[in-house]
């Protein structure tokens, strides 16, 4: 593919690219081996037993958490994180476009809804420890007593707002209910969805870990605050460390599948900007 | 010819509903106990739960509580917003450091706060500082990010405009950057709001600093459940309360930016 | 021609709306008829109404009174004997769809067999000149090809009379003449009958067999003025025609007094 006379230029286009791939990899990993050297340095010149070294925490990690304690308490509290913001998927974007669609039952809604998602999802794990005792299933209604509202209130709010013109394109080629439900109205939506989507992950999380710390004995928020409790300091900021790698996780995780199911979204507004 | 208003009977359909919604909601909930369907020890009547609520508005312990609660709020999102606002323009502004920063902001904003309490416990017991690690490192990402946002979205055409006349440094920040930047800060604002009372109250819950959080925690383990329901009232009126307050405040600050495109009625 | 139905037949159409601030009566007194196979422009000042008349003739809108009638069935709702172009292309293609999911789409319901629906699409994008980018999303297209996909779709649908909607007032000049030449070429090869409104002029004397002039609301037509211009057209030869001229001139004249407020009604004579 290359002749003699591009010989010259290739050697400088090849330095180019590594210029870049190098580039972006110092920015990507610049910063944070920074802070992990500082912290090292920190720790090591100062005794502060609340701020053990990062290979301290390592070690620790790789103790607590690679074995055993890992079936026993990460694995059923990811299960249960995974299945209520699923049910609070399912159940949310379902209920929300009926109620969407449905004017009078908006109407009729609305304020009760509101109401339900303008209180701190923590506050009702009391109620719901209350009302089912502490079980699993407990455990498992908490995170969809919080993760629920911002993906109900999202999807109301995306399925009301269809585009006007669309619609009236949607009627005028006869297009049927149903096709209009499926090819418009929640695509149309799913913006809007996929914002409620991420709140509940987050808000998902914090009961996750909530209801364990003071609701439980076993589970992820569970073992961080025994280890609080005990001043097993190492193994508390081990622990801390799996819940960012956990948050983290989900935030990749819905990135990936947000950018998939919102290619056509990202597409018109990279268009409008360019 | 009367004129006759549309909109006002529309309005007027969606208040009675709303209304009707809401009284409907009650009923059910005053039945439920009443025909025995749960037990009045795990779900209240309502009315219960309304005299109680009453009684509290009249105790100056609830206020004081109350008191707490927003103290803690208020300071967190406080110091939340000031570094959040500093820092993010700074950064939002010089592009080396948005591209040095990335990797760092994207993977300590996932981390829930949740998750450091039992190191602000170890650091500062059962005090307000505890809670105020919590509010803070929350609050602080939800203005941070809007604002990188906000100053990244300097339209071009405004910053060579500006360039040209020759502005100095303070006058584009004050005519061109705070002006695209401000919808943005008042959406993290709001935001950073409602995440700073959740986590004021979740602090309160689970270190028992004194505030709302705690009298609920403590209405809880002891059994309390009108207490509790009547607290949780409280807390969901205050959370809606907030936000009310916060998107006014984020509308008036936006009707000059934007101009609201009217819905074509038809 | 007298035992073929009239395509289209509007009688004494009239649509009064409620609004806040009293009664609009958008639309007068509106009679015209339509014949199979003919282009018929309307023109009138802004804000008179043609729009509504669009949509009540789709059956989008009820009107208050008077009847439309298609093929001598009355119209009481959006039938597949019409198909619409809207002005906002960007706005009625669904953006998460492909060019041919849009075409093919109104065809879902139809109950066609797979062949014939694809057969139907593709034939349709490639009389607009968009075979090619069937697999792209409207909005990775210019706003001119955006609205060829809209009119390939309203033909896919293989209505007996095409609607459009002010479909070029939103592109630039050069793609609308581009895109007016398409409309005619659709007409003429395929004998798709055209109802085309539009407050440009020049582009209704251009394109249209007929066209009726509306006052300013309460709307009534103006004239109904026949284009005796040849059927085969061009942007400059026939733009430079004498007859061209007089033909737009009187139309532009009956706007300007319809602006000016003077509904004149002329009995409309075929």
């Amino acid at each position: 593919m290359t002749t003699q006379a591009t010989t010259v230029g290739r050697p400088s286009r090849a330095r180019g690219v590594l210029h870049r791939i190098t580039a972006s990899f110092l920015f990507a990993t610049g910063l944070p081996v920074i802070l992990v050297a500082a912290w090292a340095a920190y720790s090591t010149y100062s005794a502060n037993r609340f701020f053990p070294g990062p290979l301290t925490v390592l070690d620790a990690f790789v103790d607590t958490w690679v074995g055993p304690a890992f079936l026993e308490d990460v694995v059923p509290s990811l299960l249960r994180l995974a299945g209520g913001i699923l049910v609070s998927i399912v159940v949310g974007v379902v209920a929300g476009t009926v109620i969407g669609l449905v004017h009078w039952l908006r109407d009729l809604t609305e304020p009760v809804l509101e109401f339900f998602r303008a209180i701190p999802p923590p506050v009702l794990i009391p109620i719901v420890m209350l009302l089912l005792g502490i079980t699993d299933t407990m455990k498992l209604v908490v995170i969809v007593s919080g993760a629920i509202w911002p993906i109900l209130l999202n999807t109301i709010e995306g399925v009301r707002s269809t585009d006007s013109v669309m619609i009236e394109t949607a009627r005028a080629f006869g297009i049927t209910r149903a096709e209009r439900l499926w090819f418009l109205v929640l695509p149309a939506a799913s913006p809007r969805i996929m914002t409620g989507v991420r709140q509940a992950l987050s808000v998902a999380l914090i009961l996750m870990v909530i209801s364990e710390m003071f609701a439980s004995s076993s589970g992820l928020g569970y073992r961080i605050a025994y280890f609080q409790r005990n001043y097993l300091i190492a193994q508390m900021w081990s622990g801390v460390l799996l819940l960012g790698l956990i948050g983290v996780f989900l935030a990749t995780v819905f990135g990936i599948v947000e950018r998939r199911v919102l290619r056509w979204y990202h597409g018109i507004k990279e268009v409008d900007r360019g | 010819m009367a004129v006759r208003s549309t909109r006002h009977r529309r309005w007027l359909r969606k208040t009675t509903l709303g209304i009707a919604g809401l009284v409907g909601f009650l009923t059910v909930w005053q039945l439920i106990p009443t025909l025995g369907i749960v037990d009045a020890q795990y779900l209240p009547h309502v009315t219960d739960v309304a005299v109680r609520l009453v009684n509290e508005l009249r105790d100056l312990a609830f206020w004081r509580r109350l008191g707490d609660t927003m103290t803690a709020w208020a300071i967190g999102l406080a110091i939340a917003s000031s570094a959040a606002v500093a820092l993010g323009t700074v950064v939002g502004l010089v592009p080396f450091l948005r591209r040095a920063t990335h990797t760092t902001v994207e993977f300590l904003r996932p981390i829930p706060s949740v998750a450091l309490i039992p190191l602000a416990v170890l650091m500062f017991g059962i005090r307000m500082q505890a809670a105020l690690v919590i509010i803070v490192f929350a609050s602080f990402w939800q203005v941070f990010v809007q604002v990188i946002y906000g100053v990244a979205d300097i339209d071009a055409v405004a910053r060579d405009t500006a360039r040209s006349f020759g502005l100095t440094r303070r006058a584009q920040l004050r005519h061109l950057v705070l002006p695209t930047a401000l919808p943005y800060l008042m959406t993290g604002l709001r935001l950073a709001a409602a995440v700073a009372l959740i986590l004021a109250i979740t602090a309160e819950m689970v270190i028992g600093n004194p505030g709302l959080g705690r009298m609920i925690e403590l209405s809880r383990s002891a059994g309390d459940a009108v207490g509790l329901y009547a607290l949780v009232v409280v807390t969901g009126l205050l959370g809606l309360t907030i936000n009310i307050v916060f998107r006014f405040i984020e509308r008036r600050t936006l009707s000059w930016h934007q101009s609201i495109r009217g819905e074509e009625v038809l | 021609m007298a035992d073929r139905p009239t395509l289209l037949r509007v009688e004494h159409l009239r649509k009064v709306y409620e609004s806040d601030i009293g009664d609009v009566e958008a639309i007068g007194d509106v009679s015209f008829t339509m014949e199979a196979g003919e282009l018929v422009c309307i023109v009138g000042p802004s804000g008179c109404g043609k729009t509504t008349l669009l949509k009540c003739i789709a059956g989008l809108l009820r009107p208050t009174s008077g009847t439309i009638e298609i093929f001598g069935s009355v119209v009481t709702g959006p039938t597949p004997a019409m198909a619409l172009v809207f002005q906002e292309y960007g706005r009625s293609l669904y953006p998460w769809l492909t060019v041919e999911e849009n075409v093919a789409l109104p065809l879902r319901h139809k109950k066609l067999e797979r062949a014939h629906r694809d057969r139907l699409v593709y034939d349709s994008l490639e009389a607009v000149g968009l075979l090619h980018a069937a697999r792209q999303h409207p909005w990775q297209l210019s706003g001119g090809m955006q609205q060829r996909v809209a009119i390939a779709r309203a033909i896919a649908y293989e209505p007996e009379v095409l609607i459009m909607d002010e479909p070029f007032a939103a592109v630039d000049a050069q793609t609308r003449a581009e895109l007016e030449d398409l409309v005619r070429e659709l007409h003429l090869a395929r004998k798709i009958s055209l109802l085309f409104v539009t407050h440009d002029i020049d582009e209704s004397v251009y394109l249209g067999e007929r066209v009726l002039v509306l006052s300013k609301s309460p709307t009534v037509v103006l004239e109904d003025v026949v284009v005796d211009l040849p059927a085969d057209r061009d942007q400059i030869t026939t733009r430079s025609l004498p007859r061209f001229a007089e033909l737009r001139t009187r139309v532009y004249g009956h706007i300007q007094r319809a602006k000016q407020g003077e509904a004149v009604t002329t009995p409309t004579s075929s």
